[in-house]
């Protein structure tokens, strides 16, 4: 089926092109741009006047509740959010019960996604059988499964030498690895950064050498092992200063912080906001703005929702008891856009930050618009405000900092290779 | 941001933390309670306040001194008085916080004196109840103990009369005290000038000089001068292992002796929330000397209690 889509404010940040036009669908792919291709006859047209038209969103860690979630639909409910938050294409955290540590269980996901015709679902592959961190997991036959990297989530690797035979072993086969840097002695039982807020609440802090002395392992061993590494939700000052120091001295080290850490840190949590439990803890101001240079002077290649759909048993509990995530697919993008407005950032820079800089770290086609690339697109009104709220939310997760928030940006129709795959209700 | 301690007419509704209240809230507690003693003093014990209330005592973690003076303050007060040990009821049978919360208050509760392991427990409970109903933080987790705080501040005053000219003490382990904090609050804004607050590196949090006070780590130094000394009880579980190499390590360094007392003004006071490891932050010579003031505390607490339960049962809605 062939498509245009006449007269949207075309947005690609991989060029930096930004300009009202038409685009021109065939077969899932864009093949014009401007002017139609010879014999191009649509079958139909969507009118994108007064939207933005920018690659579908591409998103580096998403939980989608399952295998574990199926008797609430979960993975359903996650990947309509998705599309709904012009998420085109994800990678699913491997922390799922069980742990996505075995090919059947990462085939199962991938057919039972691909029959939905929702997002693209990347599956990140558990680092240690049962993310338990103690046996290596089938690495190979994994990525043959479909794993695009492995990941220990935020389940503790405590075991350096572990560590060490995982990256030795991941850089035989040239297989990427996704580390959460968090020393688990330093961080143990903590609940929040260890400042002032932290001192005031009485919480058990989570110091930001728990960051910094993992990141260090991490550079030591991966010059002596030549593993690809990419560190997962990077939250400190100091964090994101070493990062920056090993890229300048050679190190092909990427990193990505979550939609969380840009705009909150720890003086959000008031009066113990059981949303503002996250895992990193919330940080300082300091460290929130160094998080924020870190992505401008593109120490930090992307940013993602980090979206952990926890239910209300889970989550109205006592700060320290509530489990750590927030949702966070339907809010990226407008998030995104706050940030862009509140610090003056052109668009195409900011909206770089969730679709070509992630895209091209997984060696996608995707998040980009290009001819011959596939039609994943996002198609937003930028004015449209609206209030996040439990109720309408279509995640199975209704918590986050920003319920109640009022954020601008609505994504209007989300295309997944060619095909509409969301449609606001009241988009004309 | 709202402060979830006081009403639109500025009244108590809970006490949660003596931190982000008025001085003149602080001080209402304390001439209300200075009534009880009086009261006491002159015979009469039984007051009317909360006749007709139900008040639950829920202690999710152990807890016998303060629990005591609670009920005993709720009796006075003519409260119909209920004390729950929970940890061996409803939480072991999987029932969550705020189940047990509305439980009870279709129970017909009043008020809930709540006691708990997690920093933050009782604002969680207190944003969950009724209007009307009101909630008193018996100490949670790390955070805060305000109805210690407050009998402290009445300890205080009754033997210093105000705060305005006071350096105050704090020894020990201020990490993991709820005390402490409440205590640091109280006093600053009661416009105490000067709290110091003197520890071991692992034993103070990060960054709490931003709550007002100076740090020490010399015990002979911090207590130069100073009008009041609180020790701080050194909980069992932390006297062996990282954070410190042994009880007898911390008295020789930490430890309020008659000698080291002696730095402090001839006439300063030395209290301390109980219960005591003596021999550990307290030598018996200080805990029993002339200048201890451990058990008008423990006395002042029970008028405390009674002020502000009453005060908290006033509150219009």
């Amino acid at each position: 089926m062939n498509m245009l889509i006449q007269n949207g404010r075309v947005i690609d940040p991989a060029s930096g092109f930004d300009s009202v036009t038409d685009l021109y669908l065939d077969q899932g792919r864009i093949v014009a741009i401007g002017a139609a291709p010879a014999g191009f006859k649509e079958e139909i047209t969507l009118d994108a006047k007064g939207l933005t038209v920018m690659p579908g969103l591409v998103d580096l860690a998403a939980r989608l509740g399952e295998p574990g979630g199926e008797h609430k639909n979960k993975l359903q409910s996650e990947l309509k959010a998705a599309v709904a938050g012009g998420v085109t294409t994800l990678c699913a955290m491997p922390d799922t019960k069980p742990a996505l540590d075995q090919p059947s269980l990462v085939q199962m996901l991938r057919q039972k996604t691909e029959a939905l015709g929702l997002a693209r679902v990347l599956p990140l592959g558990a680092l240690t059988r049962s993310l338990e961190g103690t046996e290596l997991t089938e690495f190979a036959k994994l990525r043959e499964a479909g794993c695009v990297a492995f990941s220990q989530a935020d389940a503790p690797l405590a075991d350096t030498r572990v560590l060490y035979r995982a990256m030795q072993y991941a850089a035989t086969y040239g297989i990427a690895l996704r580390l959460r840097p968090q020393d688990v002695c330093l961080a143990a039982g903590g609940v929040a950064h260890d400042g002032q807020v932290a001192t005031r609440l009485g919480l058990p802090a989570v110091p930001a050498v728990a960051e910094t002395v993992a990141i260090a392992t991490i550079v030591i061993l991966m010059r002596d092992s030549g593993a690809c590494v990419h560190l997962e939700r990077i939250s400190t000052q100091e964090g994101v200063a070493m990062i920056a120091a090993a890229r300048a001295d050679g190190l092909k080290l990427t990193c990505d912080v979550s939609i969380n850490h840009v705009h909150l840190a720890d003086t959000d949590i008031g009066y113990f906001d059981s949303n503002m439990r996250l895992s990193p803890p919330l940080r300082s101001v300091r460290d929130r703005d160094a998080i924020q240079q870190g992505l401008l002077d593109g120490t930090i290649t992307a940013i993602c929702s980090d979206h952990t759909p926890v239910g209300n048993d889970d989550k109205l509990l006592p700060f320290g008891e509530a489990a750590a995530g927030a949702t966070g697919l339907e809010i990226l993008l407008p998030l995104v856009l706050a940030w862009a407005e509140q610090k003056q950032i052109a668009l195409p820079i900011a909206l770089a930050k969730i679709t070509s800089a992630p895209a091209m770290l997984l060696g996608l086609e995707a998040g980009q618009i290009k001819v011959g690339a596939p039609a994943d697109l996002c198609i937003f009104d930028a004015h449209a405000t609206w209030r996040v709220a439990a109720e309408t939310l279509i995640s199975n997760g209704k918590h986050t900092p920003f319920v109640g928030v009022e954020l601008r940006g609505r994504v209007q129709y989300t295309l997944v290779g060619g095909h509409i795959a969301y449609t606001e209700p009241g988009a004309a | 941001m709202y402060n979830p301690q006081l009403n639109q007419h500025g009244e108590l509704i809970h006490l949660l933390s003596t931190e982000g209240l008025p001085a003149r809230i602080l001080r209402q507690i304390l001439d209300k309670a200075a009534g009880y003693v009086a009261a006491g003093e002159a015979g009469e014990k039984k007051h009317a306040d909360l006749a007709g209330k139900s008040v639950f005592n829920l202690f999710f973690e152990n807890s016998t001194r303060t629990r005591t003076t609670f009920e005993i303050a709720q009796k006075r007060l003519s409260a119909d008085v209920h004390s729950l040990n929970i940890q061996a009821s409803s939480t072991a049978k999987g029932e969550t916080l705020l189940d047990t919360i509305h439980n009870l208050e279709a129970m017909g509760a009043d008020m809930f004196v709540v006691r708990h392991a997690e920093s933050g427990a009782p604002f969680l409970i207190a944003k969950h109840v009724k209007p009307g109903v009101a909630v008193v933080n018996a100490g949670d987790g790390r955070h805060a103990h305000p109805t210690q705080a407050l009998l402290d501040m009445y300890t205080i005053r009754h033997f210093k009369g105000d705060f305005q000219n006071l350096t105050v003490a704090i020894v020990g382990d201020i990490l993991h005290s709820r005390v402490a904090r409440s205590q640091i609050h109280a006093l600053t804004t009661l416009g105490c000038p000067e709290v110091r607050v003197i520890g071991p590196k692992t034993l103070l949090p990060r960054d709490v000089e931003q709550l007002g006070v100076q740090v020490f780590h010399d015990l002979n130094e911090g207590l130069k001068g100073v009008d009041v000394v609180i020790a701080l009880r050194l909980q069992n579980e932390r006297m062996n292992g990282a954070l410190l190499p042994s009880a007898n390590e911390f008295n020789q360094f930490y430890g309020l002796s008659k000698e080291k007392l002696a730095l402090a003004k001839p006439d300063a006071i030395v209290m301390h929330p109980g219960p005591m490891n003596r021999g550990v932050e307290i030598d018996s010579a200080v805990a029993d000397g002339a200048q201890s003031v451990i058990l008008d505390q423990v006395t002042f607490g029970i008028a405390v209690r009674m002020a502000v339960m009453s005060i908290l049962s006033e509150a219009r809605l």
